[in-house]
Formats: structure tokens, sequence, C-alpha cells
């Protein structure tokens, strides 16, 4: 397949992710779009790692496989950044009772 | 013996009397202060006698010592050196002879200073004498630059000596910052001549042989004219000429030794002195020399004329000074320096004495100086009287008292220059004569008019005074027989062959204009028949003097006696907007223009962010959104630099 | 002896580095004040004995003796490098002279907090040595702000009531020409060649000595490096924290910010500006000389006007530094040589000035010059060295400034008559504003304040002695110092194009 469809593809994963955390108020969507955003990225990273593997010269191999490590990076951090926003908003629920996030300005004052 | 060896004692000396009598003027009493001061001066007149005797031997050549290099910068060097020739020997014997006659004379005049005050007084007396003898002495400008300011220092502290009275202090500030004014004009001078011809000293400029100025032939080069006006323009300030002469009669706060000394004898004649010594620069350079007779002219003049009008002692002796001194530049702008020199040794005999005398007198009427309010003081003070008759002869120019060789011998070289300017400066000379007697039979003759107390008080001054009074009174009578003019006797003119060697390059470059031996006796006889017959009107005009309270002045007295607005116009035209400015810039240029825009960056700063501020609403939505436009305008970028 | 002599400049930034950290533990005002002034007097013990070792004649070329440089940050080309060469001799010199004086001139004056204040004090002489020590462009930006931080805080802690928003002026005014700097230090080093293999470029001086930089690129630069000197020195339009600060800070604090740092400025521009941005000084030179000599007679007009003496002192300090600076500019030899000793005059010149203003603060309690009438008739002593300090400010032949004014004056002369007419103007306006201050607070008669005056201390007498009789030696002799940056200033002007 040719590696445009996966750009397509990443792309509109990447803008429906957008979309949804400029639109939704609810923070669990948000959240959720956020990780749509960070996965079209990786889904991007993957497949360009597998179009450098077919050149199969050093330097391409050797890009290739840093891609596919990055991908890694990518997925444990976006669990961390999981656990620690969900723990937030579990946190923000305790207090407002909401989890809209045009309520969460009160850092403002 | 070489006496040549020794010449860093003549200044060294006073310096250490200035030392000494400084440090310890608490510890010292008043007399051993006053010997100090004098002793030092003394000795140092004593070895500039030797060294004189050394100077006017037979194929004696000029001497440069050199003791370290002052300032040694690459190729520019200005060595600390002395220059020893007849020009520099001649006045070591004024200033130090002259210096030591003041010297004892102050001892008595100032004795009613407080203990410090007396020292303080000798100190200055001191450091003034090694100021000067170091103008003289240096070997290149800057050396002279250092007498030059140093002698400008001595003066304003000695002006302002009674520093309680802030008149006198503005006086001696306004002294100070005339002569530099000039002195800015000096130093430019000698940049110039640094970057000309790359060095100051005497010595590679005008040495005979091969002299960096000697070699020089072209005439009025931009060069020599600049440097030449620009070092005028500082003897303009130092010798108190138009329109730099309004420092001197005020200088006259100071007590009246010092104003004998330094405002008479010997500082205001550094300018005469500079000149002199740069001769071989000036001839070069027609044009400045022009100038330097048509300002001596005119100063000449016009201080003779306010003097008519002066009732303060001291200043009328001022306006003369500044009048002898026009002469003396006239002299030098004609050529004829060694007549200048001339005059200026024989000026400073009879006006030294002028004012000692003066000062004799005021001494006697307890600090008055206001001639209207004295008279018939001859009977009282012989000797004071009699020695001011002297000087006021001598002054005058009647035969054959000094003045009379040394006004004579400039006279005739202005009418072998021009005989309008001849006509002029014979006008100069009558005003001389007759303010001169008019101040002596308003002082000595007539009725007292002063006050019951003061009359009698009245007495002649002590012996320390009335010596130097003497010793003064001779020279300024017989001091003019080493120049006797050529008409009278043939090769008589002793003065004139002694500084020859220092002339030489100028008069053989110049060519000698002279008048014919019949013409000069002509002259002679002329000017001093008609001096003769103005000073025997003006006596007997004040001879019974009384203020006359009828009648008012016409403008032009009253311009005269107000000495033509002159120190007003300065103020209005130069203190005045100088101060304006400084208001100006500092409270609306600096504080609301510079700091204005200083500040007003900051303010703006703070303004900015107050309003960039309302940009963080706290809604995470705004945020997000904003996040996204400005990844798509860094993408949309991006497309369109690649 | 003192270990091998390449040790003196890590010395001289060691000992008051050390000491200052030691003096915040120093709770009793006393001891540490003692001290602070020990610890001066080693300093200038140092730097007298590494003049004694100086031998400029043996090693002409620039840096070549006294250096010493360590491994800082390989990775990217910078090193401890500290080094001595004429020039650096005589500015360190002169901090380490100015700094037992100031401590022993105030030694009377007590203060809130006196461990963090002469701490501080200590740690600015630090970075004020480093800065004229520092081989390293880097290292040079590191005690620049080192130097800064301390006088900040000295500033607005110890002062008048207005002090806080002065210093603060002063601070980001200062700070964003700093800022400035670094930005322009950071393209240079980008341009330079590797010395070190570990590095691909470097920021030691040479390296920057020997930038490819092409004449637009000089351009800019210049103006990055000029602002942040200009600042400080204070150059015509960049001036107007000075006379604020000055007049509200204490008086230790304000005799290095006038005496030492200023002199930072003026450094700044000959070792960094001129050798390395020779084409962009030919090009702006005229314009900076305009604005300097503008500053002269501006700031000599305004001296004129003041009524507080602090004001005073700052303003005809801005004159005297408008008239140095021009001189740098000039750029030929006789004029940096009068550089070199104006920037030792003027620090000892306007340090004495500053004791005398605060001796007659502390006697009689005001500085406002209309208040003050006729201090001479009850302290002479004091009124001598004020007339042989006011003249030397004045620049009167044999005290010191004489001699390096006329060499500026020359130089300027030299580079252009007209700039030399206006900078020589200076002289009678400073005569003006000088004798007119001497004469409302020392002459004429003795009002209340000057009768109440208590005599000045036997200290203070000391230092003041000590100051004029540096003022005449120099003014007679000044051959010493000359002799010791002449291979300095040949040396940057064997790197400039313009001779």
């Amino acid at each position: 397949m040719e590696i445009k469809w996966y750009i397509f593809l990443s792309l509109a994963l990447f803008c429906i992710g957008i979309i949804g955390a400029l639109t939704r108020r609810n923070s669990i969507i948000v959240f959720m779009c956020i990780e749509l955003m960070l996965n079209s990225v990786n889904l991007l990273l993957v497949a360009f790692s597998k179009m450098h593997m077919a050149g199969m010269n050093a330097f391409s191999y050797s890009m290739a496989s840093s891609a596919q490590i990055f991908v890694f990076f990518i997925m444990i951090v976006a669990a961390a950044e999981v656990s620690v926003g969900l723990a937030i908003i579990v946190l923000l629920y305790r207090n407002t009772r909401s989890i809209d996030i045009n309520f969460l300005n009160r850092l403002k004052n | 013996m070489d006496a040549i060896q020794l010449i860093y004692l003549v200044p060294l000396l006073p310096l250490i009397g200035c030392l000494i009598n400084g440090l310890a003027r608490n510890a010292l009493s008043k007399t051993l202060v006053g010997i100090i001061g004098s002793a030092v001066v003394f000795v140092s007149f004593c070895i500039s006698v030797l060294i004189f005797i050394q100077v006017s031997k037979e194929g004696f050549v000029t001497q440069n010592i050199h003791y370290f290099d002052f300032i040694h910068v690459d190729k520019l060097v200005i060595p600390f050196e002395f220059q020893v020739d007849q020009l520099t020997s001649l006045f070591l014997l004024i200033i130090t002879g002259v210096g030591f006659l003041i010297h004892v004379y102050s001892i008595s005049y100032m004795k009613d200073e407080t203990q410090s005050g007396f020292g303080r007084y000798f100190s200055y007396l001191n450091l003034f004498v090694f100021s000067m003898l170091i103008l003289v002495l240096g070997g290149n400008y800057v050396i002279m630059y250092i007498g030059w300011e140093g002698v400008g220092l001595c003066s304003y502290l000695l002006i302002g000596f009674w520093f309680k009275d802030q008149a006198n202090n503005d006086a001696g500030k306004k002294a100070f910052i005339m002569n530099r004014i000039g002195d800015v004009g000096f130093l430019l001078a000698v940049f110039w001549m640094i970057s000309a011809f790359g060095t100051a000293s005497y010595a590679r400029l005008y040495n005979s042989e091969n002299g960096i100025i000697s070699s020089i032939t072209a005439i009025n080069s931009p060069a020599i004219v600049g440097i030449t006006l620009l070092l005028f323009v500082g003897a303009i300030g130092k010798s108190a000429q138009i329109p730099l002469y309004t420092w001197l009669p005020d200088a006259m706060a100071g007590p009246t030794p010092v104003s004998a000394l330094i405002h008479a004898a010997t500082m205001v004649t550094a300018g005469i002195y500079m000149i002199a010594r740069s001769n071989i620069l000036y001839s070069l350079a027609p044009v400045t020399l022009a100038g330097v007779a048509s300002i001596g002219l005119i100063t000449a003049i016009v201080a003779a004329i306010i003097a008519l009008k002066q009732n303060d002692i001291k200043k009328v002796l001022a306006y003369s000074t500044v009048s002898q001194l026009g002469y003396m530049f006239l002299g030098l702008g004609v050529g004829a320096y060694s007549a200048a020199v001339f005059h200026v040794m024989t000026h400073a005999f009879f006006k030294a004495l002028l004012f000692l005398a003066a000062g004799s007198v005021i001494h006697a009427m307890s600090g008055e100086q206001d001639m209207t309010k004295m008279g018939g003081l001859g009977k009282k003070m012989k000797i004071t009287y009699a020695t001011f008759f002297i000087a006021t002869l001598a002054i005058a120019g009647i035969p054959p008292f000094s003045g009379f060789f040394s006004k004579d011998e400039i006279l005739s070289a202005t009418f072998a220059q021009s005989p309008v300017l001849y006509v002029l400066a014979l006008g100069g000379a009558l005003l001389t004569a007759f303010y001169m007697f008019r101040a002596l039979a308003m002082t000595f003759k007539g009725k007292f008019r002063g006050t019951a107390e003061q009359e009698h008080h009245i007495h002649e001054s002590p012996a320390t005074m009335t010596v130097p009074l003497v010793v003064l009174a001779i020279l300024a009578a017989v001091g003019g027989f080493i120049g006797i003019p050529e008409v009278f006797v043939k090769n008589a003119n002793k003065f004139d062959e002694f500084l020859s060697p220092v002339f030489a390059h100028s008069t053989a470059f110049m060519g000698m204009r002279e008048v014919s031996h019949q013409t000069d006796l002509i002259l002679i006889i002329v000017s001093s028949v008609l001096v003769i017959i103005v000073s025997v009107w003006a006596y007997n005009k004040f001879k019974n003097y009384a203020p006359s309270t009828v009648g008012a002045d016409n403008a032009f007295v009253k311009a005269i006696k107000n000495k033509f607005y002159i120190d007003e116009a300065y103020y209005m035209l130069f203190v005045k907007p100088y101060r304006a400015l400084g208001a100006f810039l500092n409270n609306i240029f600096d504080k609301k223009g510079i700091d204005g825009i200083v500040n007003g960056v900051g303010r703006s700063v703070n303004y900015g962010s107050r309003q960039l501020r309302l940009l963080q609403s706290g809604q995470v939505g705004s945020y997000l959104l904003l996040m996204v436009i400005g990844l798509l305008i860094l993408f949309i970028i991006q497309l369109f630099t690649k | 002896m003192l270990g091998t002599y390449y040790t003196f400049p890590e010395l001289l930034i060691w000992i008051p580095f050390i000491t200052g950290l030691i003096a915040i533990f120093i709770k009793n005002g006393k001891s540490v004040k003692m001290f602070a002034l020990l610890s001066s007097i080693a300093t200038l013990v140092v730097s007298v004995i590494s003049l004694c070792y100086t031998n400029v004649g043996a090693h002409p070329e620039f840096f070549y003796y006294n250096n010493v440089s360590y491994v800082w940050m390989p990775y990217i080309g910078s090193s401890f490098s500290v080094g001595l060469d004429g020039m650096g001799f005589l500015l360190t010199f002169l901090t380490a002279f100015s700094y037992p004086l100031i401590f022993a001139a105030t030694y009377k004056s007590d203060y809130k907090n006196p461990n963090a204040f002469f701490a501080l004090m200590l740690l600015t002489q630090a970075g004020i040595m480093g800065v004229f020590v520092a081989t390293d462009a880097l290292l040079f930006y590191f005690f620049w702000e080192l130097a800064l931080i301390p006088i900040y805080f000295l500033c607005s802690r110890w002062g008048g009531e207005k002090r806080i928003a002065a210093t603060f002026k002063f601070f980001v005014y200062t700070f964003l020409g700093s800022l400035l700097m670094l930005v322009g230090i950071i393209f240079v080093y980008v341009h330079t060649a590797p010395v070190t293999p570990d590095a691909a470029h470097s920021f030691s001086i040479n390296a920057f000595y020997n930038a490819t930089l092409s004449s637009g690129q000089q351009d800019w630069l210049f103006w990055l490096f000029f602002i942040a000197f200009a600042v400080k020195i204070p150059i015509f339009p960049f001036h107007t924290w000075q006379p604020d600060v000055y007049e509200q800070s204490n008086y230790p604090s304000v005799m290095v910010l006038s005496g030492l740092m200023v002199k930072m400025g003026a450094f700044g521009i000959i070792r960094w500006i001129l050798p390395i941005f020779p084409a962009a000084v030919v090009k702006y030179q005229h314009l900076v000389m305009v604005l300097c000599i503008i500053g002269l007679i501006y700031a000599s007009c305004i001296a004129l006007y003041q009524n507080d003496l602090k004001r005073f002192v700052a303003w005809s300090s801005i004159a005297h530094l408008g008239l140095m600076s021009a001189a740098i500019f000039a750029a030929n030899n006789l004029s940096l040589q009068g550089v070199m000793l104006e920037m030792l005059n003027h620090g000892i010149n306007i340090l004495a000035l500053w004791i005398v203003v605060d001796i007659i603060e502390k006697k009689t309690g005001v500085r406002k010059i209309s208040e003050l009438s006729g201090l001479a008739g009850k302290s002479p002593a004091l009124a001598i060295f004020l007339v042989i300090i006011a003249f030397a400010n004045i620049a009167l032949p044999l005290s010191n400034s004489f001699v390096s004014e006329f060499l500026m004056l020359n130089g300027l002369f030299d580079f252009n008559i007209w700039f030399g007419v206006f900078g020589t103007l200076g002289i009678v306006l400073s005569a003006f504003y000088m004798l007119n201050m001497v004469q409302k607070t020392f002459f004429g008669k003795a009002n209340m304040l000057a009768e109440q005056a208590q005599k000045m201390s036997a200290g203070q007498g000391l230092v003041l002695f000590v100051l004029v009789i540096a003022i005449l030696f120099l003014g007679i002799y000044p051959e010493p110092v000359i002799h010791l940056t002449q291979s300095t200033v040949t040396d940057i002007l064997s790197r400039t194009s313009f001779k």
C-alpha cells in the first residue's frame, strides 16, 4: 500500500482529535481526543518507519528503528499523562461536582 | 662653578618654602614664616644672578637641561626639561627680584592676619613664584603650560585669599575661568603643534641650525597662522587683553602685594613672554602679528579711557596695567620683540612700585581705597609720596625715567610700521600720563577728604615696607639706562644687545624697519613735550580736587564710569544663558525628554503586559484554540518560506 | 612565596569571593567590618606583588603573561581562562587600591545587617576583578553579571528613600544591555574557529579576535555590545539612571559604582569592541563621538545647576566620562593611552570627591549646596584636600588628570580638529561648575551648619592624604602607568585597521 493512505488516515485521526478537543466540554472526552492525536502521530511514525525499512541501507535502518523506539516513548508518556490527568479530573470532580472544562478557570484567581 | 647646573634650585626653593609655610603654618611664628618665605625667594634670586652672569658671558649658547620624560607615548616625547637663554635669565631676575621685594613688603602688610592666614598667604605666594619660574624655565610648551595654569591657580587662591567675602571668591573664580578660556587656546595650539611638527620642545622647533620652524620660510601657512592665533588667545586670557580683560580689575580684590606681584609685575606678562619665546613662529605669520598689534593697541586705548574715570586707586592701577600690557602687545605686533620685553621689565619696576605705594596708602588709610576720600597724604607719607611720584614719572614716559626708554622704543617701532598706529599709541600714552597724574594729585595733594579718625591714623609705613619701595623706585628711575636709544649714544642699548641672540632669527627673517635717527629724535621730542604738558595739566587740574556735586555726567562719561558695561554684557551673553541652559537641560530636556523616553519604554511594557494579560482567560478551550491557531500559522509560514 | 607567578589573576578573584562568602556568617558588625578591610588589604597586597612581577617589555604579546586556563565547559569551547595584560594590571590595581580606601573612609558608618552588606561588597569586588582578568567571552559575561547582581542588592537595600525605584531602573537598564551583549557574544561565538578538538567553536578571546565576521554582521553586533557598555559608562542618551542611583545609594556602593564599575564599560569597549568589530567602529565612530561630546557639554551644563552634592558629582562624572568615551573611539595611540591613564585617574579623583561629600554630609547632615557655606573656616584641612581634588578634577597641570586629558584631547584633536576643540571647551565648563561648588560650600561666611561641624576623623584624613599623594604623583610622573599600558594599546591598535 502506498504511504499516502497512511498519511491521510493519520491526518484524519489528528483532525478529529483536534476538533474534538476544541469543541467538547467534557474533560474526559477532551482527554480521549488528545490520545487520538497522539495515536495518529504514532501511526504516522510507524508508517514512515516501515517505509524507511524498505530502503535497506544503514542510515535508513537506524532512522526506522529510532522511529519505532519513539513510538514506545510516546505510548509511555501518554500512559503517564492519562494517569496523572485522570487523577486531576477525579480530584476536580470531587471539588466541583463537574467535569466540564469551562468550570476549570478557577486557577485564574 | 657652573650655575646652570643649579637651575633646578631656582623653582625648587620656593616650592619647599610653600610646603613648609603651608604645612607648618600653625607651628611656626609669623616672623619665621615671613623669613622663610622671603629667604627662599632671595636664594633663588642669588642663583638667578649667577645664571645671569654666566648667560651674559661671551659665547654663551642656549642650554637645555633634561630631567626626566614627563610624557612618553610612542613617538611623542614631552620631557620635563628646562631651557636657559637670555630671555629666561632676564625673566628669572625680574620674578625673583621683584618677588623678593614683595615678599619682604608683605611681612608688614599682612601682619594683622591670623597665624594660619599668614602662613597660608606666604605659602600661596611661594607657590606662585614656583609656578612662574616653571613657566619661564620650561623647555617646551607643555612645561610652560604647567606654569601657565599654575600661576592661574595661585592667582585664584590669592584673589580669594579673604575667602569669607564671596565677592573676593567671585573675582577669583572669574579670573580663573577667563584665564581658562585663554588656556583652551593655548592647549589647542599645543595639540596642533604636536600634530603638525611632532614636538613641542623649543630646542627642536627653534634650533638655529636645524629647527623645524626655523627652517620654514613660507609665510602665513595655515597651520602656523592657526597655531599663532591660538597661542595668542592664550596670551589674551593671561595678559588681560580685549576681550578677556575684565578679570584683572576685579582681581584687585586680593591683597595689594599680590596685585603688585601677580597682576602687575609677573603673571600678566606671561603672555608677552610666550610670544617673545615663540617669536620665530610669529614672524612667519604676519597676519597674526597684525592681529596682535591691533588687539594691543585697542586694549591700550580703551583701558586708558576707562582708567580716566576710576576713583578706586587700585582700579586705576589695574586698568593702567591692562593698558600697558596693550603697549607690550603692540610692540610685539610690530616686531619689536626686544622693546616689548624691555617694557615688561621697566613696567615690572614701576607698576610693582605703584601698587606697593598704593598698598602703603591703603594701609595708612585703614583699608580705604577710594581716592575721593584721600588727599594731602604727601605731607605725612613722604617716602611713599616720593616713590609714587617717581613711578608716575616713569609710567607717564617722562625722560629720563625708565618708562620713557621702553615706551619710546615701542613707539618708534610702531612709527616704522605705520604712522597711524603711532598717533593712536601716542594718544594712549597721553591718556596714561593724564590718569596717572590725576591719581597722584588726588591722593597726595590738596586737602584730606576722609574722616577725622582716618586722618589721625595716617602714618608712614614701617621700614620693611618702605625699603622695597625705595629699591623699586631706584630701579624705576634708572632702569631705563640699559636701553638708551641709538640716537643719543651709539651702541648703548645693552638691553637689545643682550637679547639679540633670542630674536636673531626673526630679525634676520623680517628685516628691521628702522626710522632714521633724525625722525626718531623728532618723535622723541614731540612725544616727551606732549606728555609733559598733559602731565602738568592733569596735576594742576586735580591738585585741589574736591568732589563736585553739581552737573550730571553725559552719556559717554557715564559709560566710562561703568567700564562700558562690558561686565554686564558678558554676564547677559554668557553666564546667564549658561545657567539657563543648565536649568533647561536638567528640568525639561533630561527629566522629561531622555528620562521620559526611558521611563516611557518601561511604562509601555507595563501597559502592554496589562493588555496581554487579558488573553489569559483561564479557559482551557481557548488556550487550546490559540495553540492550534499558532501551529497552523507556523505551518503556513513554513509552506511559504520553503 | 605566593606559589607560582601564574596564580595572581586567580588570587585577585578568589580572595574577595571567598572572604565575601565567609563574611555572611560574621554577624558582629565590628568584626565583619574589620574582616572586610583586612580582606581588601590582602587583595591589594596581592595586586601590588603582581605588579612587581610584571615585565611588560619581555612579553609584548597579548595575554602572554600571567595567564592561566582551566577546563570549564570544554564541550562548548569555554574555559576558565584569566590573564593580566597592561590594562588588566592597571584596572585590577585600581580595584584593589580603591576597596581598602572605601572601607577605611566609611569605617565609622554603620549599616543594618552589616554581614550582608560587606559580603555583597566583597562579592562585587570579585565580579569586577573577574571582568578585568577574564580572557574568555563567556567567563567575561559571567563576571559581568556577578558584579551587577550584588551591587543591585547593595543599592536597593541600603540608601535613600527612593532607592528602590532608582535601583530598579538601573538594574533593568544594565541587564537589558547585558542580555543584548550575550546575544552578541553567542553570535560571534558561532563564527569562531575551534581551538580545542572537543568543541566546534571557542569562547576564548583570541578566537573572538580572529572570528570571521562580514562588515554587515559587524554593524549590528557593534550596537549589541555597544549598548551594554554605553549604559554602564554611561554615554550620553543612556545616562539617566546614573544621577538617581548616585543620589539614592549609600556611599560605599556609589564609590564602587562610579569609581570601578564605570571602568568596566570603558574596559569592555577597548577589549571587546575595538578589536572584534574594527570595520563597524570605523563606520560608527563619528556618530558615537558626537554623542560623547554632546554628553560632555550637556552634563557640564547640568552640573552647574545641581544643588545636591551627590547629583553634582554624578553629572561631573558623566561629563568626564563623555570625554573618555570620545577618546576611546578616536582610537589612536595618544587617545587610547590617555584613556588608560584616565581610567585610573578618574577612579582616584571620583573616589576622593565622594569621600569629601560623605564627610560633609556626616559633618553637617545636609548635602544641599545652597544650605552649606564657609566650611573652610571650620575645617581647613578638608578645604585643602577639596581644593586639590577639585583642581585635579578640572585637569590642572601637575595633577593626575592633566596628563590623561592632555593625551585624550590631543588624540581627539589628531582625529578631528572640531572634536578636539569641543572637547577642550569642556575644561572651561568643568572649571566653571567645580569652582562654583567649591566656592558655595567651602568659602564665604560660615553658617550655622558649618559652625556645628565636627572635625574629620584621622582615618578619613589618612585616606584623603593617600589619594592626594596619588593625584600628585601621577600628575608629576605618569611614566610608569604609560609604560605599563603601552603594550596593550599597541596590541589593540595592531588588531584594528585604524591606526
